[in-house]
């Protein structure tokens, strides 16, 4: 009887110790799309001070030995918010946490993260691409959001992928695929058998505009390979969760599509950079969010690699 | 130690930029673009006491994106209005970023052969800043003319979307040609040239180290074995440099394009052109 009480102070002692840990950190508000897979919505928007840098979708996935968290924020409060929406669901360790590519939005959070017995997760290439632009990431988070941003440093996944891997939480496997280049030069799905759930990273955006930072060819025939996976729930890296079948990435391929043969006429008919971007938009654009902070640049972005084809 | 001099310089007119930006004219503002402090600084070692006229809209004009939609390739172009008739021709040609760590961008040599000072290019801009085109004719007069941009963060933005295919493809050109109007004309070209044209200064937050400088600072162009036109260009040009540029087209002949970069490297891309102009 005794020893139960002890145990029972001894246990909100430690509850106290973690909360100052993770510095009180309200937890993520997080949904269970699927048996064991929670997923947070970040907002659509661009990082600013009302939304703490709280952009991108953030997961985890429990199995029966241990969780994987899949991406983690732009900032070490966003992960720690995190873990604690995490330490409401389950008890078991985190053995992974996966990065989808190497924007700050997706990988800032993981310094939450770092203890013992916690792998660090990414494609083979993600590495130095993000440390060729960290310090620049760093200085925009900071800019951005000041003291919301206190503690935030990139930590560097320490366990590569290079082509496919398989992690496994305890009778729970998630299938890894290092993709070439699409929105990065280093995506990465990840695939719950389970649940067949798939994790996109930002090869899939919905409402929020697509990004290019990487090729918008490579991408358009990533698109092919997602469609043909058949997954029947779809995380993408920014917006709604589980947008009926493949309307999602039809959606993507219809704007990408878009760029590509805006841009492949301009650059046949010998317009320049600048013409292609001053000519304005068209209706296909219409329908996505935050039109005017990417679509010039996803422009520049398309000419500038298009304009090497034969 | 030259890396720590652009740093400290970088710093200097980071300073500079900010007090310049209140005047932010949109559009040519030449006048007020005299009193930068990185531009007098400049302009001493550059031009010495020589006069500068800055009503240069006859000669020269400079087309800039007010804001850049991406700081690491802001499309620029310089368009000269000498048609010949007075006897005078653009022979020199300055392109400067005041804030940026090394303002000076390039100096672009012309020749009578050239069919125009005209020249397109895509550069990297660090921070709110005055772009400036300044005009040497023939009869060694100086003229110029600046816009206001707004970009930043260009020139410590790595390079490459796709650092594996960047290193394969390097010293990969292509030249483009547009054939001219009328015969004898100015024809139009593009040279395009794979190259990361790495600016050294975009630290590698894992090594804590800056990558060695790399890039294209040497080109010449000629057309039947006459000069078109020759550049020194600095890390300033955006990554894959690409440049528009005129010659004229009387009969057929070779355009040939050579190209330099700081490691030694020398490529070259020749284009035929036949006697309509067409390549």
């Amino acid at each position: 009887m005794l020893s139960q009480v002890t145990r029972h102070f001894a246990g909100l002692w430690l509850a106290a110790l973690a909360v100052g840990a993770w510095g009180a950190q309200a937890p993520l508000s997080v949904a269970e799309i699927a048996t064991g897979v929670f997923v947070h919505r970040g907002a659509v928007a661009e990082v600013t001070r009302d939304n703490g840098g709280d952009i991108a979708n953030l997961s985890f996935v429990v199995g029966e030995r241990c969780v994987a968290v899949i991406d983690t924020g732009s900032t070490a409060a966003i992960g720690r918010a995190l873990l604690a929406a995490i330490r409401q669901h389950t008890r078991l360790p985190v053995c992974y946490v996966i990065n989808t590519h190497m924007h700050f939005d997706h990988v800032f959070g993981n310094v939450a993260f770092e203890g013992d017995g916690v792998r660090f997760v990414a494609s083979q290439r993600l590495p130095s691409s993000l440390s060729a632009r960290a310090e620049g990431f760093l200085q925009r988070v900071g800019d951005s959001l000041g003291e919301a941003a206190e503690g935030t440093r990139p930590v560097y996944p320490t366990e590569l992928v290079d082509t496919v891997t398989t992690l496994d939480l305890g009778g729970r496997r998630l299938v890894l695929k290092a993709w070439p280049t699409a929105h990065t030069d280093n995506d990465l799905t990840v695939y719950d058998e389970r649940t067949a759930t798939l994790w996109t990273g930002d090869l899939l955006f919905v409402e929020h505009l697509p990004v290019i930072d990487g090729s918008v060819r490579g991408w358009l025939a990533a698109i092919d390979d997602l469609v043909a996976l058949g997954a029947r729930h779809v995380v993408p890296g920014h917006g709604p969760v589980d947008v009926a079948g493949s309307d999602g990435l039809e959606r993507e391929r219809a704007y990408l599509s878009h760029v590509a043969a805006t841009v492949r006429r301009a650059i046949r008919d010998g317009r320049s950079l600048r013409e292609v971007i001053d000519a304005g938009e068209s209706e296909t654009v219409a329908e996505w969010q935050l039109v005017e902070a990417f679509h010039p640049r996803n422009l520049s972005a398309a000419y500038t690699e298009l304009e090497w084809e034969d | 130690m030259k890396r720590r001099q652009f740093i400290a310089a970088g710093l200097g007119l980071a300073v500079g930029a900010r007090l310049a930006s209140a005047a932010e004219p949109k559009g040519p503002g030449t006048a007020q673009s005299l009193n930068v402090e990185v531009w007098q600084g400049l302009r001493p070692g550059l031009f010495g006491e020589r006069e500068i006229d800055i009503d240069a809209g006859e000669i020269i004009s400079l087309d800039t994106p007010y804001r850049a939609a991406d700081a690491a390739a802001v499309p620029i172009a310089v368009r000269s209005h000498l048609d010949g008739s007075d006897g005078r021709y653009i022979k020199r040609m300055w392109l400067l970023i005041d804030q940026n760590p090394t303002p000076v961008v390039g100096v672009f040599s012309f020749y009578p052969e050239s069919g125009g000072a005209d020249v397109e290019t895509r550069v990297r801009v660090n921070d709110y800043t005055f772009v400036r085109a300044i005009a040497e004719t023939s009869d060694d007069k100086l003229y110029m003319t600046a816009n206001f941009v707004k970009a930043s963060g260009g020139c410590s933005a790595p390079a490459s979307k796709d650092a594996a295919a960047a290193r394969q493809s390097l010293g990969k050109m292509k030249l483009r040609i547009d054939p001219p109007a009328a015969p004898g004309g100015a024809a139009r070209a593009q040279l395009l040239i794979r190259h990361p044209n790495v600016t050294g200064l975009a630290m590698d937050q894992l090594t804590r180290m800056y990558p060695q400088p790399h890039y294209v600072r040497k080109i010449d162009i000629s057309y039947q074995d006459k000069p078109v036109m020759q550049a020194e260009v600095t890390f300033a040009i955006a990554e894959n440099p690409s440049f528009r540029f005129n010659f004229r087209h009387q009969g057929a002949g070779v355009l040939v394009a050579r190209v330099e970069d700081t490691e030694d490297g020398h490529f070259e891309a020749r284009a035929q052109v036949d006697a309509s102009g067409a390549s």
